[in-house]
């Protein structure tokens, strides 16, 4: 049983990959737009996948067992109906303290070094997580991360080189790459923060030890800032809180939007 | 050699079918026409992304999110497909947003208008990519070889976004009652901007004898219209859904059908800037310009730096 | 040209022409062009640009202002003298049918 990681994990990236999507039709130049565009549609590709092998582990659960797995009205209902989830309704009719995404990646675009920094802290650490994700014991999970390390191995390159590039670009975008890296330093924190469902995953040889992570994405991330001319920010208060799913006001907003078709026309195809 | 040889070989090039290409000799006025109607054309996808761009965040499902998502994105690719193709006629990229942004350089109208339901990502793929598909297919044949060669790539891309979009509109048309409704208003609020974007009637169109006599235009507006109106009747009739044209009826002698009156006076207003949306496009576009300029100013000044600093080391 | 206003627009990124590979095995073809400040942007915009739908195995990128064309008003030196050398072809000679794949 390994939904609640499933779960937290297609959360990550279904949150970054809507993000990213807003970009679209107003980057700064064409040809970014379109990058951008294709690393939103990878992660949305990842949310898919593993929001469909989340749906079918809950359809194998015992009734009992879904009836108060999420408290969504929509899902019990379903549950009551006898009827299983696809990943549609996993994304769309889960309340907000049911998602699981880290709040750094809830955080809204700001501008294109938020966005650009986000990405750079997220990218780093899911480079080296998808890299240990590949040893998971379970098989799907495995599968999954050899998938995504070669999409996630271009989405940290584009990252890391836009950090240099606004770091040691203007004056300007020098200022601006800072604050965006000072920021969003609190929720990079959370990232490392080993709760039940990380301890459980690690004990049954499917999740990742995060503990082993961190100096990794540290070094890399003091790299390329100095590669940047960029200050590590000081070490400071590390909010957390998306994993248990204690969000920012940002989440609310974005399921608004995103499940706004699924809540007002229940049960349609689209 | 003299130039009235340069334009014998320019025309009798034109009447054998044979491509031009950027370093050969046109005359100037064809060059003109070539920047007006390809950045024209570019815009078009630029400021097609944000009407339907609205409606990613909001996709009813994963699967039609990326789906459009990835149509979104095919615009931008094909805006800077043709932009491209501008470009060899001598003018940059830039200058062609500056005439975007001042509002001297038209876009296609239809995006001008808002998009209202979930329906509206149906009736946009399946109508306007329908009608564009329809000017674009010839236009793959077109006698500059940059343009037509950037117009087999989009057309290429292009097959797939209309067939989602029918594959929307046939989703809605087969569901609930409200689903059924939701594709009948979009498909009503979209057909006569659909069959004006083919232009004004070929007999109020000044360009049009001109171009398609240098073949940059294989077919005239009306010819176009026609054929649209022809196919769309049909399809409609899969879809279960009603024409929004009540004297829409088949025409025996011409073999053809006849449609109703387009409001030309709505059109010519949309052009001119008094649309829904033409404000709220433009301001889109300026806005993501401007505030990307920084980002640009980054690029080029890390990029020279690397390029000083790689030049220091090779002269130590 | 008609183009008289190139030097009040400062700062574009520069163009480049992007060449694809479709296949291993395969010459690189133009593709087409796209703006980048460097050339290691410019190899990543054209994997993002040209390359969407599997397109290709390999990309190269050249400033455009670095391309050395040849000028058409010389086609006639430059290309008609090979037309009467068809003996450069395969085809201009005749071999027996039952010699095979030569």
């Amino acid at each position: 049983m390994n939904l609640a990681y499933t779960l937290r994990l297609a959360d990550d990236a279904l949150i970054i990959g809507h993000r990213l999507s807003e970009w679209c039709g107003h980057g700064p130049i064409l040809e970014q737009d379109i990058a951008l565009t294709n690393t939103s549609l990878d992660h949305l590709g990842r949310a898919r996948s593993l929001y469909q092998y989340a749906a079918e582990q809950f359809n194998a659960m015992g009734t009992e067992e879904k009836k108060n797995y999420f408290s969504s009205v929509a899902i019990q209902n379903m549950v009551s109906a006898g009827e299983t989830l696809d990943e549609d309704d996993v994304a769309y009719l889960r309340d907000g303290w049911d998602f699981k995404n880290l709040l750094l990646l809830e955080q809204p675009n700001s501008d294109w070094a938020y966005t650009v920094a986000r990405s750079f802290y997220y990218d780093t650490f899911n480079f080296f997580f998808f890299s240990e994700l590949q040893n998971s014991s379970d098989t799907t999970l495995a599968a999954v991360a050899a998938k995504s390390l070669k999409e996630i191995t271009y989405h940290l390159r584009w990252s890391s080189e836009w950090v240099v590039r606004l770091g040691d670009g203007t004056e300007e975008s020098h200022k601006r790459m800072q604050q965006a890296i000072n920021d969003l330093w609190m929720y990079t924190g959370e990232m490392f923060v080993m709760n039940d469902a990380d301890k459980d995953a690690v004990q049954k040889g499917r999740g990742v030890n995060l503990d082993e992570l961190k100096p990794k994405w540290m070094e890399r991330v003091q790299s390329i800032l100095d590669e940047a001319r960029l200050t590590l920010p000081a070490a400071t208060w590390m909010q957390s809180g998306g994993k248990d799913g204690k969000h920012t006001d940002n989440l609310g907003y974005i399921l608004a939007e995103m499940q706004f078709m699924q809540r007002t026309y229940p049960g349609m195809k689209w | 050699m003299a130039v009235h040889s340069f334009q014998e070989h320019f025309d009798s090039l034109i009447d054998r079918d044979i491509t031009i290409e950027p370093k050969d000799w046109m005359p100037d006025d064809y060059r003109k026409t070539l920047i007006r109607q390809i950045s024209q054309h570019a815009h078009s996808e630029i400021v097609g992304m944000l009407p339907e761009g609205n409606w990613i965040t909001r996709a009813p499902s994963l699967r039609r999110k990326a789906v459009l998502l990835a149509k979104v994105q095919d615009e931008a690719g094909h805006g800077l497909y043709l932009y491209s193709a501008a470009e060899t006629l001598g003018i940059t990229r830039d200058e062609m947003y500056n005439q975007l942004h001042s509002g001297k350089a038209k876009y296609s109208s239809i995006f001008n208008y808002p998009t209202l339901t979930w329906a509206d990502m149906g009736a946009i793929g399946w109508l306007v990519d329908g009608a564009a598909i329809m000017n674009q297919v010839p236009l793959c044949r077109t006698s500059y070889g940059p343009y037509a060669r950037a117009m087999v790539r989009v057309c290429k891309e292009e097959s797939f976004h209309q067939r989602q979009g029918f594959e929307i509109m046939l989703t809605l048309a087969k569901g609930t009652e409200i689903q059924k409704k939701m594709a009948q208003d979009a498909f009503n609020r979209w057909w006569w901007p659909s069959i004006m974007m083919f232009g004004p009637p070929d007999a109020e169109s000044p360009n049009t004898e001109q171009s398609v006599r240098w073949k940059i235009k294989r077919f005239t507006n009306d010819e176009l219209r026609q054929k649209f109106v022809d196919v769309t009747v049909e399809q409609t009739k899969v879809l279960g859904l009603e024409m929004p044209d009540k004297d829409i009826k088949w025409n025996e002698a011409r073999g053809h059908y006849d449609y109703g009156q387009i409001n030309w006076e709505e059109f010519w207003n949309v052009v001119k800037g008094n649309g829904p949306c033409n404000k709220q496009r433009l301001d889109a576009r300026r806005n993501a310009w401007d505030e990307g300029k920084w980002v640009r100013d980054a690029a080029m000044a890390h990029a020279e730096k690397r390029k000083a600093r790689t030049a220091a080391v090779k002269a130590a | 040209m008609t183009n008289d206003k190139l030097n009040i627009i400062k700062n574009e990124w520069p163009l480049w022409e992007v060449f694809i590979r479709s296949k291993a095995g395969l010459d690189h073809k133009h593709a087409g062009s796209l703006h980048a400040p460097d050339a290691q942007m410019a190899i990543e915009n054209a994997r993002d640009v040209y390359t969407r739908r599997m397109e290709g195995v390999s990309i190269w990128v050249v400033e455009s202002k670095h391309i050395q064309a040849s000028d058409p008003g010389q086609s006639e030196s430059m290309y008609d003298p090979a037309s009467d050398k068809i003996y450069r072809h395969p085809t201009f000679y005749d071999l027996p049918d039952e010699v095979k794949y030569m």
